[in-house]
């Protein structure tokens, strides 16, 4: 698993890539709630995941959470058909703000 | 038919175990006939199983032992019993979480559920702590001695 993250139009952009699980998933927490604490809106590129588990998605719906309370955008880029599944088991897919790509987010969503 | 044994694994119940748990049901899966999408799901219940022992059944308690996962199959689609050595749960208080109540964590009884066909904690054998039993069905067309 990996996670970068970028800068670009004022948004900070964080990128994963792999499988996230019980195991990885503390260092998406980390990249998502330090890129909220630098203000600003907040693109998760998840175009390279694998795999998802409860424990990446609760890095999510803290860092949505964070986000809101922030009055921040907070996006859902390129999500797989396996991520976006288990989001919609989890009736998450209506609370989260999804984009296609980073491109449309930064054009779009933010 | 009788039930078969796919695969079976011992590991340490760690964090760092789960990728190796995955990578065998997925494969016992795929083995067996089963498209991408429904390996997909079976392997995120066990994986939801197998964390929930990792955080709760150890982590919570200072603990720490082994997991051991067996995968059988069997003329409806696959088994797997997820078996660990601590304390025992009464099953009747394991419960999953609200959706409406959007927070983070308390997904993982829930997606265990909504993944599989059963999902049923047994009676552990002398020595075990708990025994969860998650079954889950493949289309007719694709069970043993099946065909279309």
């Amino acid at each position: 698993m990996s996670v970068s993250v970028s800068n670009r139009g004022g948004a900070h952009i964080v990128t994963l890539a792999g499988e996230i699980d019980l195991q990885t998933s503390p260092q998406v927490r980390d990249a998502v709630l330090d890129s909220l604490r630098q203000g600003g809106a907040v693109v998760i590129d998840m175009g390279g995941i694998s795999y998802i588990d409860s424990s990446g998605v609760a890095s999510l719906v803290e860092g949505f959470q964070v986000a809101r309370r922030q009055g921040v955008a907070f996006i859902l880029a390129a999500v797989s058909p396996a991520a976006m599944r288990v989001l919609q088991l989890a009736r998450l897919d209506k609370v989260f703000a999804f984009q296609p790509d980073v491109d449309t987010a930064l054009a779009e969503g933010i | 038919m009788p039930d078969r044994i796919l695969a079976s694994l011992c590991v340490p119940g760690r964090a760092e175990s789960l990728r190796l748990i995955r990578g065998m049901v997925r494969e016992a899966a795929l083995a067996r006939g089963a498209t991408a999408e429904w390996a997909h799901d079976l392997v995120l219940a066990v994986d939801e199983a197998c964390q929930n022992v990792v955080r709760h059944g150890y982590g919570d308690h200072g603990l720490s032992g082994d997991v051991i996962v067996e995968v059988t199959a069997n003329g409806e689609g696959l088994c797997v019993h997820v078996t660990d050595f601590a304390t025992p749960v009464d099953p009747a208080t394991i419960r999953p979480r609200d959706l409406e109540d959007i927070r983070p964590g308390g997904l993982g009884v829930f997606l265990m559920r909504a993944l599989t066909d059963e999902c049923v904690w047994e009676a552990p054998p002398p020595g075990a702590g708990n025994v969860l039993r998650l079954c889950k069905w493949l289309p007719k067309n694709s069970r043993e001695g099946e065909h279309t």
